[in-house]
């Protein structure tokens, strides 16, 4: 009770509160314009946050995080268009329903099921939270080493058809992270004696470049699009009770949102894969997949929304990021001197509990924001693309500058906008490189602690959690290669 | 492939192995600067040599570079199809470079004209060339210039400097144009 109350009078500050307003409300309007997304949207306010507490920062952030794939949902369903990324498998379901005059419906539904896998997720973390404390101090500098090899292995893995690309861009980041003054012996790494490389490549303005200005990039280049929608007559209430319908289903796909959640590299993608696919082969009319099932729009929307809480968890409780997005949070960590790990969950356990309540109610905030607002969203799908380029490119200026106030940066960040201009036009992975950034650096720090106790290979894992995480590396790799030997299987026993 | 899969598998695209070739040059210079560039220390162990984790990405970039050429070599016939238009692609890459440029002229532009000229400018003038050229859509650039700037240095005070033409203003308006705008 008196952690519930810690933590509580950790968020009674109008700052907190403002700044979980401005999240929540933000992130659906920006969820809601397709091209921007939430990973650009944070990219850009990172280092205005840093001037702010922990607590307001984090909220905000997490609030367009959590608040994004909402909105994005919008655009998917009523102009066939997703609004962010993850929003993709909507369109399925959410377009043929708008079709047959159900826009309604659909978004009713959408905003239900996201809200079902919000909430779900948020109480899934809170009921793990005794369980992380526990395990977490267990985890020393090699099961931190393994955990990220781990997320490194999945983030490659998860891009199907394009491990290779993705295994490259992943050793990248890695790279990217190697270079400037290494902190043991003092020599310098891949400078090519230049004074400016000497401090290394910093994460944010890679993020920036590789997500906001290359947006910016991608939205000025290419063709200008202007979408309208038509406006929604009714209530968006229905679809709450419409939910009840499929509670299987929502807890099905929020339970998968969870799990691929809490495993780094893993994330929405799969989630949604996995539930749809589920949804898919237990519904009774599986032939309506595809043709606008509420059944598939539920599973879509209440797995990609469940997502933003539980990638919270090897954050929170080890440090390590699983996706993008919680990588970018992770500098809001470090710029604080909050370091997430083992021992935020045994000195700061208020601190955790707060966010896992400003994450509770941004769930709600987003609903009540979208049942009324839902007709003044649809101007926001009409500005035209080419002009949203112009705001994410002056807008990206403010995130890369007022880092450190150098010219240099915002070339470096530049830079990285003309490569992830060609990473998007191609459809090649981005998200290994920051992964790779990352976790490199950890990986690179743990390992060199870890080994420092360690004679003979076996002693690196004779511990249980290290023995069970060096397990799981094997089991997902050889099962990678076992799918990988069956569909080839497929495919000549297919030719014959 | 049905819907979902396709979601989860992107499809290629003309230019893919072009940008792979190029890459995989960029990783191979990067491995024959390993030598000069990292420090191996005789006395220290392997994994906290300076140059352990540079030779493993390194070295990573490259197996993984080949190793996808050598997928598309061995499924040249798919990928013909896809080497179609990479010529085109890769001229389209060339037209971001004129973004690229714009910024870097605002970013130069800043410290010299201040943040609120030099934005209004910028987000105008790029948008007459975007083709927004009605005075509707050139008062909405600018009051959009006007908003970042209000948003970001006059509300949450993000450290940009002050315009060296602020040095020319009066003192009182002066210092609220260094601070504000």
């Amino acid at each position: 009770m008196e952690l519930l109350s810690d933590s509580l009078a950790i968020l009674a500050r109008w700052d907190v509160v403002a700044a979980l307003l401005v999240g929540s409300v933000g992130g659906v309007i920006i969820g809601a314009i397709p091209g921007v997304g939430a990973a650009v949207a944070i990219a850009i306010l990172l280092p205005a946050t840093f001037s702010l507490d922990p607590i307001v920062g984090l909220t905000a952030l997490l609030g367009i995080y959590g608040s994004s794939m909402y909105g994005g949902a919008i655009p998917a369903i009523l102009i066939n268009t997703p609004g962010t990324a993850v929003n993709a498998l909507t369109t399925y379901e959410g377009t043929p329903m708008t079709k047959r005059g159900e826009a309604r419906r659909a978004l009713s539904l959408a905003y239900s099921a996201s809200f079902f896998g919000g909430v779900f997720s948020v109480i899934c973390l809170i009921l793990l939270s005794p369980v992380l404390a526990k395990i977490a101090p267990m985890f020393g500098s090699r099961e931190i080493f393994l955990a990220s090899l781990l997320g490194v292995i999945l983030v490659v893995l998860a891009h199907r058809g394009q491990i290779m690309i993705a295994g490259m861009m992943a050793c990248f980041g890695i790279w990217l992270n190697t270079i400037g003054l290494e902190p043991i012996q003092y020599s310098q790494r891949y400078t090519f004696g230049q004074s400016w490389l000497a401090g290394g490549v910093d994460l944010i303005v890679v993020v920036l470049g590789l997500f906001a200005i290359s947006q910016a990039f991608v939205l000025l280049v290419e063709p200008d699009k202007r979408s309208k929608a038509e406006s929604i007559t009714g209530g968006l209430l229905s679809g709450f009770k419409e939910l009840a319908l499929y509670k299987r289903v929502a807890t099905a796909s929020s339970s998968f949102g969870v799990a691929m959640g809490m495993i780094p590299g893993v994330g929405e993608f799969t989630a949604q894969f996995m539930s749809y696919t589920y949804a898919q082969k237990s519904s009774k009319t599986p032939e309506q997949f595809g043709n606008g099932s509420p059944e598939g729009l539920i599973a879509s929307e209440a797995a990609n929304n469940a997502v933003p809480a539980a990638a919270m968890i090897p954050l929170l409780a080890l440090g390590i990021p699983g996706e993008a997005l919680t990588a970018m949070m992770l500098s809001v960590f470090y710029v604080h001197n909050v370091v997430p790990g083992p021992g935020l969950f045994q000195n700061q356990m208020d601190f955790v509990v707060a966010l896992y309540i400003a994450l509770l109610m941004l769930n709600v905030l987003v609903v009540i924001f979208l049942l009324f607002s839902t007709n003044i969203l649809l101007k926001v799908i009409e500005i035209p693309t080419r002009f949203l380029g112009i705001v994410v490119l002056t807008l990206s200026f403010v995130g890369v500058y007022s880092l450190r106030n150098s010219p240099i940066d915002c070339a470096i960040a530049g830079a990285f906008g003309i490569f992830g201009f060609i990473l998007k036009r191609l459809n090649l992975p981005i998200v290994p490189i920051i992964l790779g950034m990352v976790l490199g650096g950890i990986m690179e720090a743990k390992l060199r602690t870890s080994m420092m106790r360690v004679k003979t290979p076996l002693d690196f894992i004779d511990r249980p959690i290290a023995f069970i995480l060096f397990l799981i590396i094997l089991a997902v790799v050889a099962s990678h290669f076992y799918g990988m030997a069956q569909r080839r299987k497929n495919t000549r026993s297919n030719i014959k | 492939m049905n819907k979902q899969d396709k979601h989860l598998q992107p499809d290629a695209r003309p230019g893919d192995t072009f940008f792979i070739i190029a890459f995989l040059a960029f990783a191979l210079f990067l491995l024959s600067q390993l030598g000069t560039e990292t420090k191996f220390s005789a006395s220290g162990k392997l994994f906290a040599q300076p140059r352990f984790w540079p030779a493993v990405s390194v070295a990573g970039m490259v197996l993984f570079g080949f190793a996808h050429l050598a997928i598309v070599f061995f499924n040249r016939s798919s990928s013909t199809t896809t080497s179609k238009g990479a010529l085109s692609e890769v001229l389209n890459w060339a037209r971001a470079l004129e973004f690229l440029l714009w910024f870097l002229i605002y970013v130069q532009a800043v410290p010299i004209i201040g943040y609120l000229p030099a934005t209004v400018l910028f987000t105008v003038l790029l948008a007459a060339r975007q083709g927004y050229r009605s005075r509707r859509q050139l008062t909405t650039a600018a009051a959009v210039g006007v908003g970042i700037v209000l948003v970001f240095k006059t509300g949450l005070s993000v450290r940009i400097p002050g315009g060296a033409i602020y040095e020319y203003l009066p003192q009182t308006l002066r210092n609220i144009a260094i601070i504000y705008f």
